[in-house]
């Protein structure tokens, strides 16, 4: 009997914030003059209604899936990493660094190298902002946010300056890399069953390390309560250092991705703010790993979706992100609103 | 003012912090609240303060009938104002600018006329304040001069203080004293919370004493010192037993250790414990216990002098090493330092073991684990349980089964405060187990029953300074009441 009623008391909690979020969003479009049902359907269609589309979504459900996973950790180390975003664009420094230097090579050689170069980038742009958070007592959201803010600059500086064009710097990025360095995607479509299998792949260990080691368990104590965790004898520094490592390596993956796959160049905002989106998306799982995947498949959609509103029915594809906002702060105000109730 | 305090009672969980408290302080008077660690005055004063609600009794201020206060602003508008121990003041602030912080204005401040009036009561208690310093300058002194200014212009008639000697120097305390008196000379009350005796005897023209939440009695000065300390720690003046235990080689040795943190400085303690030995710190809280444990457990460098274990050298040695050398640490604030919220009791074995851990998880071979301490310690509990949601001694019990097996150093603090009976007697029980297998342990206690029970040698501490090494088998409760107030004769 409890069991049921638990049972119906979670999945109504569940839904009721998505509820919540669908009655604003229809009220916002109402209110710009968009009809509510014909948005929505457009919206799925955009993102699924032709193998074209759900390949694009599927591209960039791979970089919402790594980000999201390596955020995870972090999250569960009790770490605001809200310089993922940067870390991503670093990764896709690395990776072209890592693309000039093996410019001549084959895929099979250049591919790994490009990727590997890209994780250590991301890792190396996490571990910064954790040194100085755990050394040097800087709040990991502001040195985050600085370090983004540098690696924008330091992103254009690139493409401007040394890794300029041959005809000169412009907006559109670097020199587009040889085609034996683009990573193989299906014919006609631009999405890449490699990439696809290792997003799952990322996402299977990441679930099975916080389950099932050690290190898991001790980035949660000490995400829970860090001075206990010292006390049992955890190593809190080196733990943490490790938790932005992975993340960062996650960040740095993606940034690969993008550069390999996606746009095969660096230009100047490749990152996309999908490290953004990636932490809702961890904001809405309650920090589960089982809940990473179809949420990245959501927010996907509703990324690709909407450029499509734009195009059919003019209303502007800023309204993707309107609706994943009010989804993200509708679910997080349910779940204070739960504790309060709890609490009480 | 008159304040009446009229059967009181205000229950925190299973503990009864104040149980049917009755106390009257007339105008014009210094009242002093009296008793241990735990006896129930901060509650008594931070009901009387609007701070917390009484679940019964009433509070009646000149006669009149005030059924609660809902706020500290509520009870500061009826004329009751409250000094905290740690003033609650905004150290970023200006004097002026935290002097009229609190005031019922509108839309402005209105300055010029608290500077104004600023200066005056400055002048009337002979302050030296100045408007435009910070209050990140002052001396723990100056920050109550500021608060009892402030509390005055904001209408108190009654200022509670709670520990204001804690912390300021002696110059600074006479001063303070003579505030005091000035204050009731003018027809406002005082109620002067404090375990000093010495403060007490000096200030106070009447006395309420509080034991475990009761009113254990009140006087009237001038006061029988004897009389008081009865009052505070009870009647009986057992001697305490001593349980012979051959005592091994030296486990812990402290050569002329300095301790510090932002509060307080622990200076030069000297001292070697062998095996079996059971160490109690005695003192107020506050007084140097805790860092001197934390020192113990390697989680609080030395600043200076030299801490040896086993004969090894471990100052200044990172925490690792004390974990290496069997040394572990149990805290007062349990879900704070101790265990970990939101994590299970299987989980924080996992966490806990020492020496060569798995890189996966065995989560079967954990959870039989778990149950079998579960069985072993009598936790209330299953595996999964999380920790959070065990009982105080039930959580206790999970941090002693977390203990490594070859222990050779235990530091406590607090061991059994907020248990009941069967938990206490368990948990001694164990740790007695532990000196006989040849564990040193070292434990802070506010109750001196425990502290005279169980140890066989006492350290007490006075405002950081170790002022006294006794045998427990040559004292008794009163001298220890003695000492722990301060006052080194009997």
């Amino acid at each position: 009997m409890t069991d049921t009623r638990n049972l119906f008391v979670r999945i109504t909690t569940a839904l009721a914030p998505l509820l919540v979020a669908l009655i604003i969003a229809v009220l916002l479009l109402v209110a710009t003059g968009a009809p509510p049902l014909d948005t929505f359907v457009k919206l799925f269609t955009g993102s699924f209604g032709t193998p074209s589309k759900q390949a694009d979504t599927f591209v960039v459900w791979v970089s919402l899936a790594i980000v999201s996973a390596g955020l995870l950790i972090t999250f569960i180390a009790g770490q605001w990493n809200i310089g993922v975003e940067g870390q991503i664009m670093m990764g896709s420094i690395f990776a072209t660094w890592a693309a000039r230097g093996v410019w001549e090579q084959q895929g099979i050689v250049g591919i790994p190298v490009i990727i590997l170069w890209a994780m250590v980038g991301g890792a190396f742009w996490a571990l910064l902002v954790a040194v100085l958070k755990i050394y040097g007592k800087v709040n990991e959201i502001f040195g985050g946010l600085g370090f983004n803010f540098i690696a924008t600059a330091f992103n254009i500086y690139l493409i401007f300056g040394p890794w300029k064009q041959k005809t000169g710097g412009t907006l559109s990025g670097t020199e587009i890399f040889p085609e034996a360095l683009w990573m193989p995607t299906l014919p006609e479509l631009r999405v890449s069953p490699i990439a696809i299998i290792i997003a799952l792949l990322v996402l299977v260990v990441i679930y099975f390390s916080l389950r099932g080691t050690l290190w898991g368990l001790q980035l949660k104590a000490i995400g829970k309560n860090i001075r206990a965790a010292f006390v049992l004898g955890v190593p809190t520094n080196p733990l943490l250092l490790s938790a932005y490592a992975v993340c960062g390596a996650c960040a740095g993956l993606v940034g690969a991705f993008l550069v390999i796959i996606v746009h095969h160049r660096l230009i100047p905002s490749i990152s996309s703010g999908y490290g953004f989106l990636g932490i809702l998306i961890v904001l809405l799982s309650s920090v589960n790993a089982l809940w990473l995947a179809p949420l990245a498949l959501f927010f996907a959609a509703v990324s690709i979706g909407s450029t499509a509103l734009q195009l059919e029915l003019n209303i502007d594809s800023s309204l993707g992100g309107v609706l994943q906002g009010v989804l993200v702060l509708v679910v997080l105000l349910m779940q204070g609103i739960k504790e309060k109730v709890i609490s009480k | 003012m008159r304040v009446e305090l009229k059967n009181i009672h205000k229950h925190f969980g299973a503990v009864h912090a104040n149980n049917n408290v009755t106390l009257t302080v007339e105008g014009g008077s210094i009242h002093g609240l009296l008793g241990e660690n735990g006896a129930g005055k901060s509650t008594l004063m931070k009901v009387l303060s609007g701070y917390i609600h009484a679940d019964a009794g009433e509070i009646s201020l000149d006669g009149g009938n005030v059924k609660r206060f809902k706020s500290p602003a509520d009870a500061l508008r009826h004329g009751v104002g409250m000094l905290h121990q740690d003033p609650l003041d905004f150290p970023p602030l200006t004097l002026l600018d935290n002097f009229i912080l609190g005031c019922d204005a509108n839309l402005l401040q209105p300055r010029t006329r608290a500077e104004k009036e600023f200066r005056e009561l400055c002048q009337q208690f002979n302050f030296d304040l100045d408007t435009n310093a910070f209050v990140s300058d002052l001396t723990v002194g100056e920050r109550q001069q500021l608060e009892i200014i402030r509390l005055l212009w904001l209408g108190a008639r009654t200022l509670i203080l709670d520990e204001p000697t804690t912390g300021i120097s002696a110059p600074q305390k006479i001063k303070l004293f003579t505030t005091l008196r000035q204050l009731v000379a003018g027809g406002k009350s005082v109620i002067f919370v404090s375990h000093k005796l010495e403060d007490v005897e000096d200030l106070c023209h009447r006395v309420t004493v509080l034991r475990r939440g009761q009113v254990a009695g009140e006087a009237t000065s001038p006061f029988v010192t004897e009389q008081l300390v009865q009052m505070m720690f009870g009647q009986q003046l057992n001697i305490g037993k001593r349980s012979n235990v051959e005592l091994g080689a030296p486990v812990i040795e402290f050569d002329h250790l300095t301790l510090k943190d932002d509060r307080l400085t622990v200076p030069d303690v000297s001292l070697s414990v062998q095996a079996g030995e059971v160490i109690a710190l005695a003192g107020l809280e506050g007084s140097g216990q805790q860092l001197f444990l934390q020192a113990c457990a390697g989680l609080l460098p030395p600043s200076a002098g030299q801490l040896r274990v086993n004969g090894i050298d471990l100052t200044r040695k990172p925490y690792e090493n004390f974990l290496r050398a069997g040394i572990a640490y149990m805290p007062a604030d349990r879900m704070k330092e101790g265990l970990v919220p939101g994590l299970s009791i299987e989980e924080h074995i996992v966490l806990a073991k020492r020496g060569k851990k798995d890189a996966l998880i065995d989560w079967g071979r954990a959870c039989q684990t778990a149950s079998e301490q579960i069985k072993e310690f009598n936790i209330k509990g299953i595996p999964p349980t999380r920790v959070e949601a065990l009982s105080g001694g039930n959580q206790q019990r999970t941090l002693l089964a977390l203990l490594p097996p070859d222990l050779k150093l235990l530091a406590l603090e607090h061991p059994t405060r907020g248990l009941d009976i069967e938990s206490t007697l368990y948990i001694w029980g164990k740790l007695l187990e532990r000196r006989k297998q040849g564990a040193v342990i070292i434990f802070a206690s506010a109750d001196l029953d425990e502290v005279l029970q169980y140890s066989d040698r006492i350290l007490v501490f006075f405002g950081g300074h170790v002022i006294e090494t006794v045998k427990s088998s040559a004292t008794n409760v009163e001298q220890l009441g003695y000492l722990i107030g301060g006052k080194k004769q009997l």
